[in-house]
């Protein structure tokens, strides 16, 4: 679906800002490159454990210049800092971890998320590769074995096509595994009826979101502005 | 026991036309660079690279593509990010170009492939990738209410791998977030060399706080540190 209005809403930001509020204390908790990255922002001094794919649980903030240790990045290559009991361990015990069910959340971006609840988030067709080439990574392990998988991302493409679909057109990532969608216009919670919508953003309706969305939304009787 | 090899040339001077080869490093952490280089002055060809990505974090691997000595490479994050910059990537021209052939695994079983061959393992069955592509062509089986994957072990003929500290007799200890795929690529490989940054004599390491038992290291070759800022942008 091409999307002909254009909205102003959330900054990437506070798109971040408002998926840290979701996240509750006493989680691990992996964040995926893109906006989710931003969310680690935002959840300084909480309790909150966050995982690095690559072998780290508690990294900390990004390291300042002279904090810079190449040996410690996080899975976007940043280097980041260590916190009180931060620990280390392989990437495939890493991987052991998220498919064994001990992440309590996920937050990945997306190029596509169905009303069911898949996501299609690792490649882009527009990019001319083999449908089964592309940068995988950590996507598919953190959608499958993450107990909530929450996509940040924003609400249409920047040429203007739906992201929120009635079916993926995109190469999956998984099938039914999304929770909850955080854009910059809204956030939609993914239940077995379909997608409900619960927020807006600021001076928005639930039509305007309906208007740059392709999959049917069911408005919330408690719909809100969004929260942050 | 002493597996120290006088450089880096000598430790891959072996390496025939046609190997595969497990590549450690999670981007710019825990690479080892200067095997990848003397691989490429060493000029084996039609090799099989098992590396996570082939340029990101990792420009030294494209000199191998660029030296057309490498026939296929299996990965999970190959490409850069930025299609732009993917488009000037030797690895994702050649791959466009019919040159390079590429298999792409979910990054969990990637090193799930590894630390099977390393344990003997013929296959497993993983949850990941149900309902997607990477389905296609294999056995997929239900147990319980879930269904799975089964993925078959990857047994490479040589492991480049990278450690902070490593004593003679192959034992490792790997720093940070360096350590990544090391231990299981290491255990993976029918040869592996260590690119070690501090080799000492046996008994200078604590041997309660080992990454990599010596038993699968065959060839040590002391390093020194890289300096570099770690970025993919």
């Amino acid at each position: 679906m091409n999307v002909t209005k254009k909205f102003k809403g959330l900054s990437r930001e506070l798109i971040a800002l408002r998926v840290a509020g979701e996240l509750e204390d006493g989680t691990y908790v992996n964040l995926g490159i893109g906006i989710p990255t931003l969310v680690s922002d935002w959840i300084e001094g909480r309790d909150i454990v966050l995982q690095a794919e690559l072998g780290m649980l508690n990294t900390g903030p990004l390291a300042s210049q002279d904090e810079v240790e190449q040996d410690l990045i996080n899975a976007s290559c940043q280097p980041v800092t260590e916190l009180p009991g931060s620990c280390y361990f392989s990437e495939n015990e890493s991987f052991a971890m998220i498919r064994g069910g001990y992440m309590d959340a996920a937050v990945l971006g997306a190029l596509q998320v169905s009303e069911k609840g898949d996501l299609a988030g690792w490649q882009n067709p527009s990019r001319g590769l083999s449908e089964d080439i592309g940068n995988i990574g950590g996507s598919m392990d953190l959608a499958v074995g993450a107990r909530k998988v929450i996509v940040a991302m924003m609400h249409v493409t920047n040429d203007g096509q739906a992201k929120i679909v009635k079916e993926c057109s995109y190469p999956l990532t998984a099938q039914a595994v999304v929770d909850l969608i955080v854009t910059d216009l809204a956030v939609i919670e993914v239940t077995p009826k379909g997608l409900l919508l619960r927020e807006v953003a600021a001076g928005l309706t639930a039509e305007d979101v309906q208007s740059v969305t392709e999959a049917k939304l069911i408005v919330s009787p408690d719909l809100t502005e969004i929260q942050l | 026991m002493d597996k120290v090899y006088p450089g880096v040339d000598e430790a891959v001077a072996d390496v025939p036309d046609g190997a595969s080869i497990a590549i450690s490093g999670f981007f710019t952490a825990g690479t080892p660079v200067p095997l990848i280089q003397a691989l490429v002055k060493q000029g084996a060809k039609d090799l099989t690279i098992i590396c996570m990505q082939m340029g990101p974090g990792n420009e030294d691997i494209n000199q191998l593509v660029v030296n057309k000595q490498v026939k296929k490479a299996i990965c999970n994050y190959p490409f850069y990010r930025s299609a732009t910059r993917g488009a000037d990537s030797p690895a994702e021209q050649a791959v466009r170009a019919g040159e390079l052939e590429m298999e792409v695994y979910p990054m969990g079983t990637f090193t799930e492939k590894l630390r099977a061959a390393g344990a003997g393992l013929a296959a497993f069955y993983t949850p990941t990738g149900v309902g997607t592509v990477v389905e296609r062509g294999k056995e997929k089986r239900k147990f319980g209410d879930n269904e799975y994957l089964l993925e078959l072990a990857l047994k490479p003929d040589y492991a480049f791998v990278y450690a902070y500290q490593g004593d003679r007799m192959g034992n490792l200890t790997c720093h940070l977030t360096a350590r990544n795929y090391n231990p299981e690529m290491a255990a993976a490989g029918k040869i592996t060399i260590a690119a070690v940054e501090n080799v000492v004599e046996p008994g200078k390491l604590d041997g309660d706080t080992i990454h990599v038992p010596g038993i699968y290291v065959q060839r040590v070759v002391k390093v020194d540190r890289p300096s570099y800022f770690p970025t993919i942008d």
